[in-house]
């Protein structure tokens, strides 16, 4: 680089680093056809009457009008804030404790870590059947404590309409915890050493530490995770699929089952669109604050 | 082509007529039909295929029609078609015939006078478009059943009812016998079909036609729909216990005589047959609920994708004429527990719930299944919301009313 700034004449941007620009055209081509494309197709598709094939006849607003009057796309809506609001609180709080406790230089962390993270190696479809299971009031959790002596006890969400989301947010939990232990455990590894020894000859307790020195100091772990954790909520389906199948009586239905069963089951691909349309409205409303915060604010800084 | 037709004269010349190799061709076949008794009705279609000199191969999808679907319509639309598909008779495929994706077997229904053979008539109309015939109806399947368990309603101390107000009436006494009066299965077509079983049962067939066929909004917000409304609200109590998912499951509990009655359609026989239960000793069976005795003639149907291989397109056909063949009609049907398209078939081997349902065919007292008069998008809504009724003791039959009448009257 030195070289070029010591010749009379600047080579023309375009061409510096041509060999990165050329690998990267593969790529680019796909984010502009594919992703960029498909939206703007799903968006267009969208205000159509489009049944099982897609058809370009217009019909403004309709799809979106029917859409917001179903009593089905507003409990989906419901159950994503209630699950998507729960599941970020409590995964960050017991991913953080988690991550806090294991940075102690506890023996046999390996192994620990690997316990907490084996849930994250499994699908979403493994993970609701088996919490289907434990779940079942006939031979889960509910069977096994009255098998115990308890024959009043009654744990039973995923056949409860009020609490089935419960039910569902726990078997989440379960498998989306170890993942952000494990990057906020990388982030607690950043932390300078010396920060925690002058905390320490400054008498400051631990909790105090953690609470207003290191955790501001993790904020782009923590940015990064709440959107890999906050997508992963908006995309939420097929835990609900092997859990509950959306019931009972649609009371677990989410906005994503809603598109697959527009699409395929109803045969109503406007339907769907439009309901897809506001998942991506959904998503680029936790993905811009978030691009604006990481990638505007060092611009400027 | 022309090799063909020289073998093809060669072979009549030689007045050797046992089966055409030339022409033979692989074709997959897909269907949804993996239980037991499904599995070996479609074994015999696929050995009268064989029996051809072609070859079935067998594209079962598993996981039921809504599973199904998808796959085979995604198949068709993305450009790699199977040779022949099933699809409930009725508007399913509707799309993808107008979209020119479907094979046009008129020709073939002029030889072979399928009109003159297929009854009732509606079946074959549910295959025309455009006065063009597109596919092939199998069987008959009708809805309006209500199986009893004669053991529950003896455990219970109560005769077993002969229609659905004795029923209702019945099942206090079932429950206190510890019995769940009504079993009903958490998907939501089941809830859907029950409801759709109830309409001519309590509402008459006009009804059920002013709704379902011309969608009529009014009608759908009137009393005689409240009044089915309101024996749903019986429905729901009587099935507030019943926590099993799958319809069979629900079959189960009335063959072990855990629950008093289901509200099936007449596939639910097969499952009393393979328990070796008898008809009127064991369980009893009242068509139309006992009130109206009619029966909907839905079933399923068999769909020709498009295809570019002249030999492949040559046994599509040899396929579609097996598949109404007499003989595979009445292999095929007793095996699936339905009723054959055909009128001039010999059906002795029946069982006593199936004549019943052959003598109210016989008779002329059919309706269109739901299949046929809606598009899946309105079955869909339904779908939503009679699962969400029967699931929540909350909603009040007037509310549940009114959402319908919205959905008949949105529905196209």
């Amino acid at each position: 680089m030195s070289t070029s700034r010591s010749t009379a004449r600047r080579p023309s941007q375009l061409f510096r680093n041509l060999n990165a620009k050329i690998a990267s055209i593969p790529m680019i081509v796909t984010a502009l056809v594919v992703f960029l494309g498909g939206t703007v197709w799903t968006i267009v598709y969208s205000f159509t009457n489009s049944k099982l094939l897609p058809r370009l006849k217009f019909v403004g607003l309709d799809q979106y009008e029917r859409l917001w009057s179903q009593p089905r796309w507003l409990t989906s809506i419901e159950n994503l804030m209630v699950y998507g609001v729960l599941s970020l609180i409590f995964s960050f709080v017991i991913g953080f404790v988690l991550a806090a406790l294991l940075d102690q230089k506890i023996r046999f962390e390996g192994v620990f870590r690997t316990i907490f993270l084996y849930p994250f190696a499994l699908s979403f479809v493994v993970t609701g059947l088996t919490w289907q299971w434990i779940l079942n009031p006939d031979f889960g959790v509910q069977h096994i404590v009255r098998g115990l002596g308890w024959e009043s006890f009654a744990f039973n969400p995923l056949y409860d309409q009020d609490i089935v989301i419960y039910g569902i947010l726990i078997a989440g939990l379960w498998q989306g915890t170890g993942l952000v232990m494990c990057l906020m455990l990388a982030g607690l590894r950043g932390i300078d050493e010396d920060i925690w020894k002058a905390a320490r000859v400054d008498g400051i307790p631990m909790w105090k530490t953690y609470l207003f020195i290191v955790i501001p100091m993790m904020r782009p772990v923590f940015i990064t995770t709440l959107v890999i954790i906050a997508s992963g909520i908006v995309r939420l389906y097929d835990l609900i699929v092997a859990q509950t199948s959306g019931g009972p009586g649609g009371a677990s239905e989410v906005p994503a089952k809603y598109v697959y069963d527009y699409m395929f089951l109803a045969q109503n691909l406007g339907q769907g669109f439009a309901a897809s349309t506001m998942m991506l409205l959904s998503v680029a409303i936790i993905v811009v604050p978030w691009a604006y915060l990481e990638f505007g604010a060092k611009k400027r800084g | 082509m022309r090799y063909h037709s020289l073998a093809g004269a060669l072979a009549a010349s030689a007045a050797i007529y046992i089966t055409m190799p030339a022409g033979a061709a692989d074709l997959e076949v897909t269907h949804w039909w993996t239980s037991g008794g499904e599995a070996a009705a479609v074994s015999e279609l696929a050995k009268a295929f064989d029996a051809t000199g072609n070859k079935w191969v067998d594209g079962a999808i598993a996981g039921g029609g809504s599973t199904a679907r998808p796959v085979m319509v995604s198949r068709i639309t993305g450009g790699s078609p199977m040779a022949a598909t099933q699809f409930n008779t009725g508007r399913q495929a509707e799309e993808l015939v107008e979209a020119g994706l479907m094979r046009d077997f008129t020709e073939l229904a002029e030889k072979e006078k399928w009109k003159d053979v297929i009854r009732p008539a509606s079946l074959l109309e549910g295959c025309t478009v455009d006065g063009k015939v597109y596919c092939v109806p199998i069987n008959i399947h009708s809805w309006q059943w209500l199986w009893l368990s004669n053991k529950a309603f003896e455990d219970a101390g109560v005769p077993v009812p002969t229609n659905w107000d004795e029923f209702v009436a019945a099942g206090p006494a079932l429950e206190k016998a510890g019995k769940i009066p009504l079993a009903i299965g958490g998907q939501s077509w089941q809830t859907t079909g029950t409801f759709n079983v109830l309409i001519p049962a309590i509402a008459g067939k006009d009804i059920f036609l002013k709704v379902y066929q011309d969608h009529d909004a009014e009608v759908a917000a009137g009393p005689e729909i409240a009044k089915v409304f309101k024996a749903a609200d019986d429905a729901r109590k009587m099935s507030a216990k019943s926590n099993v998912q799958d319809w069979n499951q629900a079959t189960n509990m009335v063959i072990t005589g855990q629950a008093g009655g289901q509200i099936m359609g007449d596939w639910a026989q097969g499952e009393f047959q393979v328990a070796g239960q008898v008809a009127g000793e064991d369980y009893t069976c009242l068509p139309g609920l006992g009130v109206n005795e009619l029966i909907s003639t839905g079933g399923d149907s068999f769909y020709f994708p498009m295809l570019d291989d002249a030999d492949k397109t040559a046994a599509q056909e040899v396929l579609a004429s097996t598949m109404l063949n007499p003989a595979t009609q009445v292999a095929f049907n007793l095996k699936k527990g339905s009723v054959p398209v055909r009128g001039d078939v010999d059906v002795t081997a029946a069982n006593d719930c199936m004549k019943k349902g052959l003598d109210i065919l016989a008779k002329g007292n059919v309706i269109p299944d739901t299949n046929q008069l809606n598009t899946e998008d309105t079955n869909n809504q339904l779908n939503d919301l009679f699962v969400e009724f029967f699931k929540t003791p909350s909603m009040t039959p007037e509310e549940a009313q009114k959402r319908y009448a919205a959905i008949i009257a949105s529905a196209d």
